[in-house]
C-alpha cells in the first residue's frame, strides 16, 4: 500500500492509532505530528504518583510496538490548519503535509479561569511540564494550596498535595459536592467525607471571583467576597478540545470532533478521530454522540478507527459493527480508588447501593428503566474488584435505544 | 513468547485479566499472578493486555 497517513497529535491516541493502523494492515507511510517535545507518555500518573514523587518522570513514556519502528515522528511541531478537500495539513514552520488518510488525535487542553488577577502561581495539570512545575512549588515548605474545581483531577491533586505534607489544601467548587456531576449525590457525599477525614478542606457551593496578588497569586477571592490565602493555585475546571486547526472545513466542532458510528468526521471517509477529542455515538447506549475523557478510550477508538481507515484506503467497504466500547475509568485518591465501568452518567436518576455502605467500601449501580448501565466502586482494592464482577454483566446488556 | 510484569509498577488494576484471562489472573488476595511463557497463539490477547494496563507494567519479550 502506498500513500501516507498523517496522525495529528502525538500522545496516547496518536500512538495507538499508529500501532493499530499497522495491525489493520496499513503498510504505507505514517507521520505523527505532535506539538509536545516528547514521545507519547502516560498522563494519569501526572496527578498521582509522579506528582507525589513516588515514580520518576521517565517512567511515563509508552513503549511503542515494534510494528511502528518506521513511523515518522515530527515532535515539537504544531498543525495550524487543515484543508480536508485538498487532503493537506499545514505546520507552524510554514511547511505542508499532504495525506491520503488523516487521524485526528489532538486531545484536550485545560480550560482556564478568565477572572482578574495575576497568572504566576496558577497551575493546570495536563502535560509533563505542568506536573514538573507544580511539583516544584508543592514541595516548598509551608505551602498553602487552593484547588479550583472538584472534578477528578482536582480531587487527585488535592489528595496528592495532602500526601506531600503541604500546610493547607482547600478545594473550591460552585457545586455542593465533589465529582457530583459524573457520580451523583450518594458517592459524591462519601467522597467528600473521605477527603475531609484525610485533611482536605472544601469551599463548596461558591465560585471564584478573582485572584489577589501583584506579580504572583497570594489569595483566591470567592464569590461572596471572602479570600482564601494561597501560595499555589491549581485550576482544574474542565478542558477544551484542540480543534482550532480543523476550522473552515465544515466539520461540527462544537465540542470536539463529531464523528459517525465508525469514528469518521463530517462524512469524510479518509478522516477519523480518536481519543479525548472524538465525539462519537456509542451503539451500546442511546446513540447520542459524546466525548469520553477516559484513559480506555484512546485505545478503543484507535482500534476501530484504524480498521475503518485502513479498509477505506484499501478500497474496501467497512465491515465493522458500529463502535460500542464499554467505558472504563479509575481514579486514585489518598489510599482509596474510584473504579467505574459503563456509563454511570446515563443512570443518575436511579442510583442504588449494590454492596457495602457509603462509610466503608461501597459499590453503587446506575440504572435506566430499571436496567443497570454503570457501576462505581469507592474504597479499597476489594471494592474495585467488586465493580469488576459487574463488568461482564454490563457487557452482556442489550443496547439501550434512544 | 515471554511476558514480564514490572511488579514495582503494577497496582493490581486487573485490566490485563479481562483482556487475557488465560495468562493473567488475580489471586485470592487480589494480587496479580501470570503465566510468564504463554503459548504464541495468545499473542493478540497479551498485546491487548499490555495496551490496557494503566501502569504500562506489562512487557512482551519475544
Ligand atoms: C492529569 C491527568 C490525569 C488523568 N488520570 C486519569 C485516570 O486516572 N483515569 C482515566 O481513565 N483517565 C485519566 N486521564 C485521562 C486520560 O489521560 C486521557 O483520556 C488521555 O490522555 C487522552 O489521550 P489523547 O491522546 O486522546 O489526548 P491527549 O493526551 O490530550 O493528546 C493530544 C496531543 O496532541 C497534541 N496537540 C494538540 N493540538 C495539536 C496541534 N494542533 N498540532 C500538533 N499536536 C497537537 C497535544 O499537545 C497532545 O500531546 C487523566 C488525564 C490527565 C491530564
Ligand atoms: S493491568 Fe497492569 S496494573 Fe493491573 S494487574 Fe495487570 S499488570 Fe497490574
Amino acid at each position: 500500500m502506498n500513500g501516507r497517513i498523517v496522525v495529528a497529535g502525538a500522545s496516547m491516541g496518536g500512538l495507538r492509532a499508529a500501532e493499530q493502523l499497522r495491525a489493520a494492515g496499513w503498510t504505507g507511510a505514517i507521520t505523527v505530528v505532535g506539538d509536545e517535545p516528547h514521545m507519547p507518555y502516560n498522563r494519569p500518573p501526572l496527578s498521582k504518583d509522579v506528582l507525589a514523587g513516588k515514580a520518576p518522570f521517565e517512567s511515563l513514556a509508552f513503549t511503542p510496538k515494534a510494528s511502528t519502528a518506521d513511523v515518522e515522528w515530527r515532535l515539537g511541531a504544531k498543525i495550524v490548519a487543515a484543508r480536508l478537500a485538498e487532503r493537506t495539513v499545514e505546520l507552524d514552520d510554514g511547511s505542508a503535509l499532504s495525506y491520503d488518510g488523516l487521524v485526528v488525535a489532538t486531545g484536550m487542553r485545560p480550560r482556564r479561569l478568565r477572572c482578574p488577577g495575576p497568572l504566576a502561581g496558577r497551575h493546570t495539570v495536563r502535560t509533563l511540564a505542568d506536573a514538573q512545575g507544580l511539583r516544584d512549588e508543592l514541595t516548598r515548605p509551608g505551602t498553602r494550596v487552593v484547588v479550583v474545581g472538584a472534578g477528578f483531577i482536582g480531587c487527585e491533586v488535592a489528595a496528592t498535595a495532602v500526601g506531600l505534607g503541604v500546610r493547607e489544601v482547600t478545594v473550591v467548587d460552585p457545586l455542593p459536592l465533589p465529582m457530583v456531576g459524573p457520580l451523583g449525590e450518594l458517592p459524591a457525599r462519601a467522597l467528600l467525607k473521605r477527603h475531609e477525614e484525610r485533611g482536605v478542606r472544601f469551599a463548596l457551593g461558591t465560585g471564584v471571583a478573582g485572584f489577589e496578588g501583584d506579580d504572583r497569586v497570594t489569595g483566591v477571592v470567592l464569590a461572596d467576597g471572602s479570600v482564601l490565602p494561597a501560595d499555589v493555585v491549581v485550576e482544574s475546571v474542565g478542558s477544551v478540545a484542540n480543534t482550532e486547526w480543523l476550522q473552515g472545513n465544515g466539520l461540527d466542532l462544537s465540542d470536539g470532533v463529531l464523528t459517525d458510528e465508525h469514528l469518521r468526521a463530517g462524512g469524510h471517509p479518509e478522516a477519523v478521530a480518536v481519543g479525548d477529542v472524538a465525539r462519537f455515538p456509542n451503539a451500546r447506549y442511546d446513540g447520542v454522540p459524546r466525548r469520553v475523557e477516559h484513559w480506555s478510550i484512546p485505545t478503543d477508538t484507535a482500534k476501530h478507527a484504524a480498521r475503518t481507515l485502513a479498509a477505506h484506503l484499501a478500497g474496501g467497504a467497512v465491515e465493522l459493527a458500529p463502535f460500542a466500547p464499554l467505558p472504563t475509568f479509575w481514579s486514585d485518591q489518598h489510599d482509596f480508588r474510584l473504579q467505574s465501568f459503563g456509563a454511570p452518567g446515563l443512570g443518575l436518576e436511579d442510583v442504588r447501593v449494590l454492596d457495602g455502605e457509603p462509610e466503608g467500601d461501597v459499590l453503587v449501580g446506575y440504572h435506566v428503566g430499571g436496567r443497570l448501565v454503570g457501576v462505581v466502586a469507592l474504597g479499597g482494592h476489594a471494592a474495585a474488584l467488586g465493580a469488576a464482577k459487574y463488568r461482564a454483566h454490563l457487557l452482556k446488556q442489550p443496547a439501550l435505544t434512544a | 513468547m515471554k511476558v514480564v510484569v514490572d511488579m514495582n509498577k503494577c497496582q493490581d488494576h486487573g485490566q490485563c485479566v479481562f483482556a487475557a484471562p488465560d495468562v493473567f489472573s488475580l489471586d485470592d488476595a487480589g494480587h496479580l499472578a501470570y503465566v510468564s511463557d504463554p503459548d504464541d497463539a495468545l499473542r493478540d490477547e497479551v498485546e491487548e493486555a499490555a495496551d490496557v494496563c494503566p501502569l504500562q507494567a506489562i512487557r512482551i519479550e519475544d
